[in-house]
């Protein structure tokens, strides 16, 4: 029991220092990003293609000043960065990153006192396996609102108010749409454990034998949902109205600054590595290599493996995890961003009503298949289809009913407002 | 023996060992948060000013309380999200013995599972239009 424990703690202590490394070159990977689509150079001076830009930010952010403004509330000041940042590095407790590790698996005889000495059932590879993951994920998640809140009130600056105001009201919308588009996985895999929902991807469907079953070919329209409540989760463009310059300045930290800036700025990429994980293990198959596992393993990638197995897992499951942070960033580059009534009328008027219909749908579809009366899992890809194509029908019928608010500045002369401009008028007098 | 511990959880590692590790990994993160904060409180300049001190306020000397009335639609988003987030954590549990694929031995194979969280739903969409028609969803 000790050894398994032990085993779980080199995957928490592996786990942490992975998220924190990748947190800070995630930071440059934005920043190399942002220079990429606006057609400049980005970062390149500190080391070989700026790659020791991370290194040198962090030793600034130490070395600034801590400033505090004197109407702060100073102990909630200095707290919410620590309330934000904790749980924000805690929510990848439960990600499953490398399947199963096989019974009777030797440790290495190279390692001192330990050496050779194998694990007498499968272990998890990841820090814990808990049979509420899913839920947990979300708890953690929801937490990431208290730092927030207690930023932007106990600055004492009323952009940070605002900020503070908005991101509550933000993030706990978009969680409620979150949390039932996990659940339309969840209730297809009949478990709440992630490393179970993850297992159950690693497989094709029976009758398109090429196209994996992940849950993103199943439920496209509930990975649609839940990618765009990550993203406004994590504060993230086009959602991040907490922060948005243009109006709050920085929003609910605009007083921060030294580490304790930098701190809701890691919380905010541990969200969005959290998040990811959290997209590739219940939507895009986890650790499942497509395609080259029926090269490798002759059939679907077994869950319990060597540690060769564990080690393609683990490169196959960061891989993903990155591919998706690049389409964060990408999104942020490209779309702008939403007005603040705009956001709320797509959480509440929009997302939630839809996300409870892919949750009943997906309800529906299990209900039906224990009765016997259907089998195949392309029901619930037509189920989600219809979906979809009666909240377009629903949108366009909605549409046409009056009373919205035209908000559109009539400039004179523009195409809100095609009059004549008064120069032009004026002109013709003369 | 309704609630008898599974043997997939049996097996393996215990509710004890899952949740220390995750109490273990929680105080590796927070021993780094309050570390770095303490660290860059010692090592950074610190030099006050009765103008350095002030809000920041875009420049101009700061106007009025901070803390004062806000918007009301920030309340009543929070009192309708209560709604739903009370009605997710119902559908956690549902979800755990609805699906008898993973759970045949939870002994509930003839309570009218589905029907229940329809009628539930039904509910709560009640409350939902109910909120809708009352403007609490109007934001502009």
């Amino acid at each position: 029991m000790v050894g398994i424990f032990i085993a779980h703690l080199v995957f928490a202590v592996v786990v942490f220092h992975v998220i924190l490394g990748l947190i800070a070159y995630l930071i440059l990977l934005e920043r190399k990003t942002a220079s990429w689509i606006q057609d400049r150079i980005g970062p390149n001076r500190v080391g070989p293609q700026g790659l020791l830009q991370p290194i040198a930010d962090g030793v600034k952010f130490i070395l600034k000043e801590e400033f505090i403004p004197a109407n702060a509330d100073r102990w909630l000041f200095m707290l919410a960065p620590i309330v934000i940042i904790t749980p924000a590095l805690c929510g990848f407790a439960v990600i499953p990153w490398g399947g199963f590790l096989a019974a009777g698996t030797k440790l290495p005889e190279w390692i001192p006192f330990i050496g050779g000495w194998a694990f007498p059932h499968n272990i998890a590879v990841m820090v814990a396996n808990p049979n509420i993951g899913v839920l947990f994920v979300l708890a953690a998640a929801s937490l990431g609102v208290y730092g927030v809140v207690l930023g932007g009130w106990a600055s004492g600056s009323k952009y940070s108010f605002l900020g503070g105001m908005r991101a509550t009201a933000q993030m706990v919308s978009y969680e409620i749409p979150l949390a039932l588009s996990l659940m339309s996985v969840a209730v297809v895999a009949g478990t709440l454990k992630l490393s179970s929902i993850t297992g159950d991807q690693a497989s094709y469907f029976s009758s398109l034998s090429f196209v994996p079953a992940w849950n993103v070919f199943m439920q496209p329209v509930a990975f649609f949902l839940f990618i765009t409540c990550i993203f406004a989760e994590a504060n993230r463009l086009p959602f991040d109205l907490a922060e948005c310059e243009s109006e709050l300045v920085g929003g609910y930290h605009t007083e921060y600054s030294s580490m304790k800036f930098a701190l809701f700025f890691l919380a905010e990429y541990a969200s969005m590595i959290t998040g990811s994980a959290v997209a590739v293990a219940l939507f895009l198959g986890g650790w499942h290599l497509p395609w080259l596992d029926k090269l490798i393993y002759h059939g679907s990638q077994p869950a319990v493996a060597g540690w060769g197995g564990v080690l393609l897992k683990f490169v196959v499951f960061w891989a993903k995890v990155v591919g998706f942070l690049f389409f964060y960033m990408w999104i942020r580059w490209t779309l702008p961003r939403f007005r603040f009534d705009q956001l709320m009328n797509l959480a509440w008027r929009g997302m939630i009503p839809l996300s409870l219909g892919t949750f009943l749908m997906a309800a529906l579809f299990v209900e039906l298949k224990q009765r016997g009366i259907i089998e195949h899992r392309g029901w619930l890809l037509l189920g989600n289809v219809l979906l979809f194509a009666g909240v377009l029908l629903v949108g366009k019928l909605r549409k046409q009913a009056p009373g919205d608010v035209n908000r559109r500045m009539a400039v004179i002369g523009s195409r809100y407002n095609p009059q004549p401009k008064p120069v032009d008028a004026a002109a013709a007098g003369a | 023996m309704m609630f008898a511990i599974p043997p997939a959880l049996a097996q393996g590692s215990t509710y004890a060992m899952q949740w220390g590790l995750i109490l273990i990994l929680f105080l590796i993160a927070l021993g780094f948060a309050i570390g770095n904060v303490v660290v860059s409180q010692l090592l950074g300049p610190s030099r006050k000013g009765r103008t350095k001190d002030t809000s920041y306020e875009s420049g101009v000397e700061p106007l009025g309380s901070t803390r004062d009335r806000f918007n009301v639609r920030f309340y009543l988003v929070a009192m309708i999200f209560l709604v739903f987030d009370v009605e997710v954590l119902f559908l956690l549990p549902w979800i755990t013995i609805f699906n008898k694929s993973k759970n045949a031995a939870l002994h509930l194979t003839h309570s009218p599972l589905f029907g229940s969280v329809l009628l539930f739903s039904a509910i709560l969409l009640i409350a939902y239009v109910y909120a809708w028609g009352k403007g609490v969803f109007k934001w502009d």
